[in-house]
């Protein structure tokens, strides 16, 4: 029985429909911990006992002061410091996940501290999230921290971004002080190209809207305020229910793309008695599916594709099936987990790529790519590290870093190497040729890790760039 | 710039909308996908399974995700010796049915031959770190698959899905690797583990309704039934062999249900009339008390208790 169609009356707030993913991002003391705080609160997703322990920890810390009651006698932020470090510094040192529900969506937050290793946490939160909110203290305005999130959010092409300018109670509600804060944003948005002309596609920014919050006291959190009447636009939360998640952009947009994760073969020679308990070994004596999650797009039974294994020529063959859990399904998109029979017989395996026929390149052993330099050991040319892209990991050669950009300026300086927090561009030669696809036109195809071969850490996030010569959008020079 | 949704992108969510997977069908494919991965990258991997209705959507999961072919891992349980008996017999009997290999790790044995010692307040989940490392260790297990959730506890917020142990076990929360796009790198060294979380993502919400949804059988403990129980530490503990009342505390016949299922010593009934599996999902979806903090008493030792125990190894 599906929960979807349970008649009981007053339970709809409790069956979503969608998951929405969204990240925070801010400097240090605007308030990020407080409002993500206040819309688990303000959302109901924070139950009695949470809340009288939180009570208990801000009263210990003197927090209110005397006679404070309700939210604004407890600290919202104790809310989300996980780690007994962060509660005692009274600050947030990893990316929290929090979770929360209203009648239209289920919400997985990323809550993105912003002060130590800001750029490694802004792109770990915003690689899978839909939307991300960047928060402003409205006191401050925007500064360099505010510059620098905008552009790694721009770079990794997070569908949309909204701006949250905080603390509008300290400065009186002003309207004078929102719109100059609103002026500078739109400025910097247009010098990075977020929020151009072409609204609805999937290749960059969409929107950018700017909203005056006080996450203390919950104005334009959850419900419109009256205490900005010059304001007449969307609550924060109205407009996170309401922004299309990046599947459903890109579902409609992109090709279908199926990195192989591994072949389900249960009568394999090494594997005899490996058919499923209660099956029919014999009927599933021949049954040989790709199982993989489709990262783009959406395929059908009958449809022409092309299977990619790095070194060879793309062969062409037919879907003849999807199964998923002993369903057949006559039509799969992304971001579902399925497996895939082929009409012909190929020799398939972990680290392949199916995808719609023709549509992808020549896979090569070139890589140019931005890259967000995640960790302390830095990068230097002529270094051997290893690429993940999709089920496939290779080693690589590290052939020159071509320049770091300058988060404050968005201009690319000359450099040799790069450093934690950088974000550069660089060359690598593999050591087997990969189906690269350029980042802004492919989020999941388009990324790979860095690794370090020594001790197995994840050094930077990768974004796949055209090859230099080829045609590249100006606009998107970082 | 600055306008919200122009009517283009309006069209684009309305025509979307169509084709989009409910937030428990995404979930179930981010959780299959992650299985998948851990099975091709890891040598040995294994399922911590304790009955408990966690670890029976993980191992319901992976049937789904291997199918026609059978679960291509063991199942590890690390019993406290204080297990509920039905919980027990449940376990038996879903590996008989899958055809599955059980690997048990006993705190008993380690408290009978002396490298354990029982706590004063007698409970044994804090205990279970020790057998666990050992079980790891001497079946070679490479990855082991966990059922904990981000929405448990605070310091399993921060956790990642796939979180790297050292020879110790031990967790370190302030140098994790950064978990980008639905790439997992699970590369560890000579000695060292890691665990995986493919439902980090889900809410004990999302657990009841897909239980429902699939149709799940769980232990009969977490619906509503008479149970002789007495109060402790503002919860209904059940009577039992590891779990006697002191002489002040009166015995009474209520009407409870489990929401977790631990160790007897330390975890509580509340009281509910939830009998059937849609009862429980209205429940747990009015409900102002979280899983743990009405049911785990290890959890209510200090606000760091999960943090200090997962440091060590635990689950």
């Amino acid at each position: 029985m599906s929960t979807e169609t349970l008649p009981v009356p007053g339970l709809e707030a409790a069956l979503p429909t969608t998951l929405f993913r969204f990240a925070t991002a801010g400097s240090v003391d605007d308030g990020k911990s407080t409002l993500v705080g206040r819309l688990l609160h303000d959302s109901k997703a924070i139950l009695a006992d949470t809340l009288d322990a939180v009570a208990r920890t801000s009263a210990d810390r003197g927090f209110g002061g005397a006679g404070a009651t309700g939210t604004k006698a407890i600290d919202l932020a104790l809310l989300t410091d996980g780690l007994r470090a962060e509660r005692e510094q009274g600050i947030t040192i990893d990316v929290a996940y929090r979770y929360f529900a209203t009648d239209r969506r289920s919400f997985i937050l990323a809550d993105c501290p912003g002060h130590v290793q800001y750029t490694k946490n802004t792109v770990t939160g915003a690689s899978t999230a839909d939307a991300v909110v960047v928060l402003i203290d409205a006191r401050k305005g925007v500064l360099e921290q505010t510059r620098r999130h905008l552009s790694v959010l721009q770079l990794l092409r997070v569908a949309h971004v909204i701006v949250a300018v905080n603390k509008i109670d300290l400065v009186d509600f002003s309207e004078s002080v929102f719109r100059e804060i609103q002026a500078d944003v739109q400025k910097v948005a247009r010098e990075l190209g977020i929020g151009s002309a072409e609204l609805g596609t999937a290749d960059h920014i969409d929107d950018l809207l700017v909203i005056p919050v006080s996450a203390l006291d919950g104005d334009n959190v959850v419900d419109r305020s009256e205490r900005t009447p010059w304001y007449d636009g969307p609550a924060l939360l109205e407009v996170l229910e309401t922004l299309p998640a990046a599947d459903e952009i890109d579902t409609q947009l992109e090709s279908f793309r199926f990195p192989v994760q591994l072949v389900i073969r249960p009568q394999g020679a090494l594997a005899p008695d490996a058919v499923a308990a209660g099956l029919d070994v014999e009927a599933y004596r021949d049954y040989r599916a790709y199982a993989g999650q489709i990262t783009e797009g959406s395929v059908k039974v009958g449809d022409k594709v092309s299977v990619l294994t790095p070194g060879q020529a793309a062969r062409t063959t037919t879907v003849v099936g999807i199964d998923f859990a002993g369903e057949s399904l006559e039509e799969a998109f992304a971001p579902q987990s399925v497996a895939i029979r082929l009409a012909e017989e190929f020799d398939v395996a972990r680290g392949d790529t199916i995808a719609a026929a023709g549509t992808v390149r020549e896979s090569s052993a070139d890589l140019y790519a931005a890259l967000c330099w995640l960790s302390p050991k830095p990068l230097r040319e002529g270094a051997k590290v290893l690429v993940k892209h999709g089920t496939r990991t290779v080693q690589a050669l590290v052939r020159s870093v071509s320049g770091k950009l300058d988060l404050a300026t968005f201009k690319l300086e000359g450099a040799s190497s790069l450093e934690l927090n950088d974000i550069g561009h660089a060359q690598l030669r593999l050591a087997a040729p990969l189906p690269l696809e350029n980042y802004l036109h492919h989020r999941r195809t388009g990324a790979f890790l860095v690794i370090d071969p020594q001790d197995g850490n994840t050094l930077a996030a990768g974004l796949v760039k055209d090859h230099p010569g080829d045609h590249e959008d100006e606009r998107y020079s970082i | 710039m600055s306008t919200f949704l122009t009517e283009e992108t309006t069209q684009v969510t309305e025509a979307a909308v169509s084709t989009r997977l409910s937030s428990l069908d995404a979930l179930e494919s981010e959780a299959i996908h992650i299985i998948r991965e851990v099975v091709a990258e890891f040598e040995k991997p294994a399922l911590l399974f304790s009955g408990g209705k966690d670890s029976v959507v993980m191992l319901h999961l992976a049937t789904k995700a291997f199918w026609p072919g059978k679960v291509p891992f063991p199942v590890l349980h690390v019993d406290t010796g204080h297990n509920f008996p039905e919980v027990i017999d449940f376990r038996d009997r879903t590996v008989e049915r899958l055809g599955l290999k059980l690997v048990v790790g006993s705190v008993q044995e380690f408290i009978d031959s002396g490298e354990l010692a029982e706590r004063a307040d007698g409970t044994r989940n804090p205990l279970q770190t020790v057998p666990l490392l050992d079980a790891i260790t001497r079946n070679k297990f490479d990855a082991v698959f966990g059922g904990g959730r981000r929405d448990e506890d605070k310091a399993r917020a921060k956790e990642r899905i796939l979180s790297l142990r050292d020879e110790f076990g031990q967790w370190d929360p302030r140098n994790q690797r950064p978990e980008l796009w639905n790439l997992y790198n699970g590369r560890h060294t000579v000695g060292q583990h890691v665990r995986a979380f493919p439902i980090s993502n889900w809410t004990e919400l999302d657990i009841w309704r897909y239980i429902e949804r699939e149709n799940i059988e769980l232990p009969g403990l977490y619906y509503a039934h008479d149970r002789e129980v007495f109060a402790r530490d503002g919860m209904w503990r059940a009577v039992g062999e590891v779990s006697q009342p002191l002489p002040h505390e009166e015995v009474i016949t209520k009407t409870v249900r489990y929401r977790t299922v631990g160790d007897m010593s330390c975890t509580g009934a509340v009281e509910s009339d939830a009998a059937t599996v849609s009862d429980v999902v209205i429940e747990v979806a009015a409900s102002t008390i979280t899983e743990r903090g009405a049911t785990r008493a290890d959890d209510r030792i200090s606000e760091a208790a999960m943090e200090d125990r997962k440091k060590d190894g635990y689950f």
